[in-house]
């Protein structure tokens, strides 16, 4: 008996939700880089002489959260601003040191715990999960008081600053870094492993020419998380920063008392980084799939002919 | 993905077992740096905190450390409990909405996507890759008294709890999408077919199988979202301007402006309490399928 072709099939309407759901992700980006093109009001710029609208300052643009029409000059104004620049500049740099100590934290515990002892596993584990779900604003006042309270019997603990966010950071990067690689760690099984050993390399030669390289996508993304997270991070940050500004604190104290185009302008310039740097890696990444898919291939399960 | 290192591969296809002289193993002290970080800068600040919440204030920025519970006695202050409550009811009905939004997607992406997967998976995730902020700013440009949909379609909840709800789950979805798309991902779904094929309905080889196949997938994930949700901070300060406090912008307070910090820590700890057995199911789910997949 034929099938009756229906209109509405299952897929169909998964589709359709698919679409609806991915448009409510992007509608805010996209409203973001609308608004980096949003003059001042006209209220604003009744009395303006200037020749650049731009030149507003912050608090005089008036209203920027409806549309006013089309400038580009946000963008230039964006990048001379003599707030966000810095403020970008110490949060990447936050950002960078806080990957590469939680990498390497991470990196360590993963290859330890991935082929321990389940008892000696479980309570890392759990203290690493814990790390991960209690309450953000928990930890950041947690912090603050203990950067404080520590300056009392440790005189030359650096004072609240970029040092204190990024000790503070390494916390949760660790932890994402030690899942992150882990999970590729167990997942890659230990035969190649046996057998640089079986060919005689000793320990470091073997985790430097076998575990080392195929941990390397894994390493790459847990230091690009821990970055991510780093350079985003507003509520640690907010109460640990002293007077360091942060990116993310100078876009909080904006969104509160007062955004210009410029942060959108800004954000939208990040935005076309990061999706660039996206696509460079996924090309990498395509590049060297042949050879994880070899590696797939190599059974760690014995052969059985079909 | 996860594959269980308890049982060591030592079966051969045939059944014989092979005898396996050696295991690659690293050091176990490897893990110290990050268990001695762990206990300075993560178990340490617990610690204070938990000392702070007993102290008593004796002046603006002074205190003396003790066993003084009467901040605890504040705490449950009929005002704080609403705050609690408030904060709980929202986080379960975002994560609520999560499900509810986000399932189908994974469902989607893991069983009808093939070529495009990793793209859907990318685009899930990019909204990650800008600022957080400036996301919630843009939900408040979207939701503005002013904007679109206010003015032409009378949806007008901007510095409500219907704004909070909207923030919540538009900045948790992703983080609940992918635990359940890799759940699903894992999944055997031979044995969905095997169901369809003996006869059984689409709906109930779904709900027999598929859903109970991801159940651990889909805990892991509600609680994922759900506990950050309860101490959530930026969401309601931004998208209900003040009129709708959550626990976490009450702490907040007590370290930025109000100096009443052992109150603040106080508060702190009980909602931590509030979240344990949350807490702890999580780490339960999510220690546990790491062991067993799907």
């Amino acid at each position: 008996m034929p099938r009756r072709r229906r209109i509405v099939t299952p897929k169909r309407a998964f589709t359709a939700w698919a679409a609806v759901v991915f448009a409510f992700l992007y509608l805010p980006i996209a409203v973001m880089v609308l608004f980096a093109f949003n003059k001042p009001s006209p209220a604003a710029l009744e009395g303006f002489t200037g020749a650049n609208v731009c030149d507003l300052p912050p608090s005089q643009v008036g209203n920027v959260t409806v549309w006013n029409g089309f400038t580009t000059c946000w963008f230039n104004a964006g990048l001379h601003d003599p707030t966000y620049i810095p403020a970008i500049l110490t949060s990447a740099k936050i950002a960078a040191a806080a990957a590469i100590v939680s990498t390497l934290l991470g990196l360590g515990a993963a290859l330890a715990l991935a082929r321990m002892n389940k008892f000696v596993r479980a309570p890392f584990d759990s203290l690493v999960y814990l790390t991960l779900v209690v309450p953000e604003i928990v930890i950041a006042v947690a912090s603050l008081i203990f950067f404080v309270q520590i300056r009392n019997y440790v005189p030359f603990f650096p004072q609240l600053g970029a040092w204190t966010i990024f000790l503070g950071q390494v916390v949760f990067g660790a932890s994402l870094s030690m899942l992150v690689i882990r999970a590729r760690f167990v997942g890659m099984g230990d035969s190649l492993e046996e057998a640089g050993y079986d060919l005689g390399s000793g320990r470091l030669e073997t985790f430097r020419q076998i575990t080392l390289p195929r941990l390397f996508p894994a390493i790459v993304s847990a230091a690009l998380l821990s970055f991510t997270f780093s350079f985003d991070d507003y509520v640690l940050p907010a109460f640990t920063n002293g007077t360091t500004n942060t990116w993310p604190i100078v876009l909080y104290s904006a969104v509160r008392f007062g955004i210009t185009p410029a942060v959108n302008a800004l954000a939208t310039l990040m935005l076309l980084a990061t999706a660039f740097a996206i696509v460079i890696t996924g090309l990498v990444l395509r590049r060297s799939r042949v050879t994880t898919a070899v590696e797939f291939e190599a059974p760690d399960a014995p052969i059985t002919v079909r | 993905m996860a594959v269980d290192l308890e049982q060591p591969k030592e079966t051969v296809a045939s059944g014989e077992r092979r005898h396996r002289s050696f295991s690659p193993r690293y050091p176990g002290w490897l893990t110290s740096p990050s268990l001695f970080y762990y206990a300075i800068f993560f178990l340490g600040p617990l610690a204070i905190l938990v000392a702070f919440s007993l102290a008593t204030q004796t002046g603006f920025d002074s205190i003396s450390y003790g066993f003084d519970t009467s901040q605890f006695h504040l705490v449950t202050d009929p005002l704080y409990l609403k705050i609690f409550y408030r904060t709980l009811v929202m986080a379960a009905t975002g994560s609520l909405l999560t499900i509810l939004v986000g399932y189908p997607i994974a469902y989607w992406m893991a069983r009808y996507l093939t070529t495009y997967k990793l793209l859907a998976l990318l685009l899930i995730l990019v909204p990650f890759w800008t600022s957080f902020l400036i996301r919630t700013y843009a939900l408040k440009i979207i939701l503005d008294p002013n904007g679109y949909l206010a003015k032409n379609l009378g949806i007008d909840i901007m510095f409500t709890k219907y704004a909070v709800g909207v923030g919540l789950v538009y900045n948790y979805l992703p983080l609940f999408i992918i635990p359940v798309f890799a759940s699903l991902e894992r999944m055997d779904w031979s044995l969905v077919e095997a169901a369809t094929d003996l006869g059984a309905k689409p709906f109930n080889a779904f709900r027999q199988i598929t859903l109970r196949l991801t159940m651990p997938g889909v805990v892991t994930g509600a609680l994922l979202v759900f506990i950050p949700m309860s101490g959530e901070y930026i969401i309601p300060n931004i998208l209900s301007g003040g009129n709708y406090e959550f626990v976490g912008n009450v702490i907040g307070d007590q370290f930025s402006s109000a100096q009443n910090q052992p109150f603040g820590s106080a508060m702190s700890i009980s909602l931590m309490i509030a979240l344990s057995g949350f807490v702890a199911l999580y780490i339960l789910f999510a220690t546990k399928e790491e062991r067993f997949g799907a």
